[in-house]
């Protein structure tokens, strides 16, 4: 299966990745592409060592932290994605970001593709499922892929509390309607104590570095 | 909110109705954001063709009155340091914000604090200054937009964020207070006389000696008051620290773990973080290292602020220095390490 990881930039669509990455690595082999090339800042690619040390397979553009760390992709994603069990995809933020996954449509037409919206309703410019759906236009139309899932990633960092994540889930439900994608998942932070259906319990791997 | 995205959007609540700009990584996502809501707001966003096009537009448009702004990232901002100086001599004010990155010359994209000789000693030639704020998390850089603002229409001159990378780029929660807008009247701006007063003129040049120094006296009497009262800094645990550590940014808030760290092992370690830069909190630093026997200042850089701490306490005690620079940031664990060098040196010297 491939896992393509959309969302507004900010979202935690890395963090998700990530974690995600660790799940299915316990299941079968797993690699994680870095597609983010707009932004160098709080990558997949910088999270190298906890992926390795769980054995997923890191594809970064060769030219990662090179003097050439410019927006390139030098990577093959289709034989990526048939060479392991599991691909996850990270893509760059909003729709300037999504524009880098259209190029591979073809590439990674022969495995059974899950796209997942991920999504924090407390972000300044997602505040409502109306803002979050166009986002999600915006963004499906630069990748020609089309949302399965919506990943209800609400938190508001270290100030996250089990509230944060209740009040979001009408919201979450909203946007479910207006975009008519059935499946959600829920991201509960691991310190966290909430309990929702299809939670998924997530650890904080991108961290700042004071903490 | 991402720390570009608040920048933003605190300059949209300050009544920021004009933005000129030029992308350049890691400040890009301050002009995305305006670019989308500006507009929205009654604004004006404008993608210039450079930086040096849209510090000079900054000019025009503060010269009408308008309240306005530019972001780059370091060498951006060394392209911009003419008009600034140009803003200075013509006591135009504006807000530029500074996501700093490494340099010299093209550097890294990763986030940096070596720009601090340039932010407050040399935006522009002449005898000009520029006030200089250094939040160091994203609700403060909020916080600290309106001030700067505010102050540099009152004084009439440039105020300059100085973030850095990591700022710029991080999520934190952050409020939008209730902020009070100063309504500064400009009467001097070139907004159309109506028929009704003389034009204004707005200019920097003065080809006669003694019309051209009793300007810049007029301007350094300004300067001096702004050094008088608006200086801002924290202390954190200072009062009964026998090591300050000095530190400003990002890099205080490393330094910040670092001394809770060293505190939890019974080293009477403190911070104090300078909030504007230019004007220097120097009786506030004296204050707050009055029972230190040593100050360590930390940055991002090979060593600038340094300068200004030795000349804030007059060199009256050491101060070491610890700072990793290329984008690297210092970690709790490097500083902690240098926190417990110099103590134990303290214990051996038996000062």
């Amino acid at each position: 299966m491939t896992y393509i990881i959309i969302g507004h930039y900010g979202s935690g669509k890395t963090n998700f990745a990530c974690n995600l990455a660790l799940k299915l690595s316990q299941e079968g082999s797993t690699a994680i592409a870095d597609l983010d090339i707009v932004n160098p800042y709080f990558r997949t690619a910088d999270q190298s060592e906890i992926l390795e040390a769980a054995g997923v397979k890191l594809v970064v553009s060769k030219f990662f932290t090179s003097t050439l760390d410019i927006p390139s992709l030098t990577f093959d994603l289709g034989s990526a994605a048939a060479e392991y069990d599991n691909l996850i995809i990270d893509v760059g933020g909003d729709d300037e970001g999504a524009k880098t996954l259209g190029r591979y449509r073809e590439a990674l037409s022969d495995k059974p593709v899950t796209v997942l919206y991920v999504v924090n309703f407390r972000r300044y410019l997602s505040k409502t499922a109306s803002d979050a759906a166009e986002i999600l236009r915006e963004i499906e139309a630069a990748s020609g892929f089309r949302a399965d899932v919506i990943v209800n990633n609400t938190n508001l960092a270290e100030e996250t509390t089990a509230e944060t994540i209740k009040d979001s889930e009408k919201e979450c439900q909203k946007l479910s309607k207006l975009t008519g994608i059935k499946e959600i998942i829920t991201v509960i932070p691991e310190m966290i104590d909430y309990s929702s259906d299809n939670r998924f319990t997530v650890k904080i791997i991108v961290k700042k570095p004071w903490n | 909110m991402k720390g570009n995205e608040a920048l933003a959007e605190a300059a949209i609540r300050a009544g920021c109705k004009c933005f000129f700009g030029y992308p350049i990584t890691p400040q890009t996502e301050v002009a995305a954001y305006l670019a989308k809501k500006l507009p929205k707001t009654g604004g004006q966003f404008v993608q210039a063709e450079s930086e040096v096009a849209a510090i000079n537009m900054v000019y025009g448009a503060s010269a009408a009155g308008v309240r306005c702004m530019t972001s780059s990232s370091s060498p951006g901002i060394s392209l911009k340091t003419e008009g600034i100086s140009y803003l200075c001599g013509a006591d135009l004010p504006c807000v530029i914000i500074n996501v700093q990155r490494g340099g010299p010359g093209l550097g890294g994209i990763q986030p940096s604090q070596a720009d601090y000789f340039q932010a407050t000693r040399a935006l522009g030639h002449g005898d000009s200054r520029v006030i200089v704020y250094a939040p160091n998390s994203v609700q403060e850089m909020v916080n600290v937009v309106n001030n700067a603002f505010n102050l540099a229409d009152e004084y009439r001159m440039p105020a300059m964020i100085l973030a850095d990378g990591l700022l710029g780029q991080m999520m934190e929660p952050v409020e939008f207070p209730e902020t009070e807008t100063a309504e500064v009247k400009k009467p001097w701006a070139t907004n159309g006389h109506g028929g009704s007063r003389e034009h204004n003129i707005v200019n920097s040049l003065y080809l006669k000696p003694d019309v051209l120094e009793k300007s810049i006296l007029e301007r350094d009497k300004r300067y001096k008051d702004i050094e008088a009262k608006h200086t801002t800094a924290e202390s954190f645990l200072c009062d009964d620290a026998e090591l300050v550590i000095v530190a400003y940014g990002a890099t205080a808030r490393v330094c910040k773990s670092a001394v809770n760290a060293s505190r939890a092992k019974g080293i009477k370690a403190g911070l104090f973080r300078p909030v504007t830069l230019w004007p220097y909190p120097k009786k506030e630093l004296v204050a707050a290292s009055s029972n230190a026997k040593t100050l360590l200042t930390v940055e991002m850089s090979t060593g600038q602020m340094i300068e200004d701490v030795k000349l804030a306490i007059e060199c009256k005690k050491p101060v070491e220095f610890y700072g990793r620079t290329g984008g690297i940031i210092p970690t709790p664990a490097e500083v902690l390490a240098q926190i417990e060098k110099i103590t134990k040196t303290l214990d051996m010297e038996g000062v």
